[in-house]
């Protein structure tokens, strides 16, 4: 009982919130949509028993994803409504689309229900915590996976480092070949001055 | 208790709204891509309810690899439309039409 309550609060307000991410006047509400949209996408994910990636999830969308969202929005210095010139012209046909897309999909999902299941067993009940055996799996079965996902995020790192980097010509960077080539011989001058005479530069 | 059903329904219309997203906000990039976020979100909820239903974890497993390309994809993304908007002043997609396509 508890479990369905939970599941349609969360089912209502992760649609909700995610029609109100492509209609909001503002990019930075968008965002903060998002976020909300997010936040409650991982609660339907606990109620099923995937504790891992709906943190995961948070951790990864809403601490990272939606703040570089957010830094971006703010960054840009962008006349938001001109930019929204189209959308009630797009408006009928987009609906007309995504209606007969949704249709197509819940039709699917019933007719999925009508056939004959080809491994429809219960969950098991869980021996080991889902992040132990979720983590099991990754580093026996998807060993390769788990490390092309690594790279891959390597790659998307230093891709956006490469994109956005861009060199002024005002700042002062240190000189390393000249450092490089100080030797003790010319950067240290050894004296032995007198006692109360001073020193000559 | 809810089925498999359920969440599957939750994906669909929250994929739909991503799509009508794309449709809706056709010149401005960064709600587009706000919408590839929601489409990959809904991935995600079907892979994980599967995963639940069927007792099998490949399917979250699948979850964490879709959520890895998703942030890929969002840094590379937003990397493109910074320095798209220094170069143009603009983030309309209208703009981009440096190659005559």
């Amino acid at each position: 009982m508890i479990a369905a309550i939970a599941f349609y609060l969360f089912a209502t307000l992760t649609i909700a919130s995610a029609i109100a991410v492509i209609f909001a006047r503002n990019p930075v509400h968008s965002v903060l949509w998002l976020i909300v949209s997010f936040f409650n996408a991982a609660g339907l994910m606990l109620l099923v028993g995937a504790e891992f990636i709906a943190m995961l999830l948070v951790i990864v969308y809403v601490g990272a994803v939606a703040v570089l969202f957010l830094f971006v929005v703010m960054m840009l210095d962008i006349d938001f409504a001109t930019l929204r010139t189209g959308f009630t012209r797009n408006l009928p046909f987009g609906i007309i689309i995504a209606l007969v897309l949704l249709g197509e999909m819940i039709v699917a999902v019933f007719a999925h229900k009508a056939g004959p299941m080809i491994a429809g067993h219960a969950i098991p009940a869980a021996q080991v915590p889902n992040i132990v055996a979720l983590g099991t799996l990754l580093y026996t079965r998807y060993l390769f996976a788990f490390e092309i996902a690594g790279l891959i995020l390597l790659v998307a790192m230093i891709g956006a480092i490469v994109l956005t980097h861009r060199s002024r010509g005002d700042t002062r960077t240190p000189k390393v070949w000249k450092q490089l080539r100080r030797r003790p011989g010319t950067a240290v001058k050894l004296t032995q001055p007198g006692v109360g005479e001073g020193m000559n530069l | 208790m809810i089925g498999l059903g359920g969440y599957l329904i939750v994906a669909a219309v929250v994929f739909t709204i991503g799509v009508l997203g794309i449709f809706l906000n056709r010149r401005n990039v960064i709600l587009m891509l706000m919408a590839i976020e929601l489409i990959l979100l809904a991935v995600n909820i079907n892979l994980v309810a599967f995963s639940a239903y069927l007792g099998d974890l490949t399917g979250q497993v699948l979850a964490m690899f879709v959520l890895t390309v998703a942030a890929a994809e969002a840094a590379i993304g937003l990397a493109i439309l910074v320095i798209f908007f220094r170069r143009r002043g603009t983030i309309a997609v209208d703009a981009a039409d440096r190659m005559r396509g």
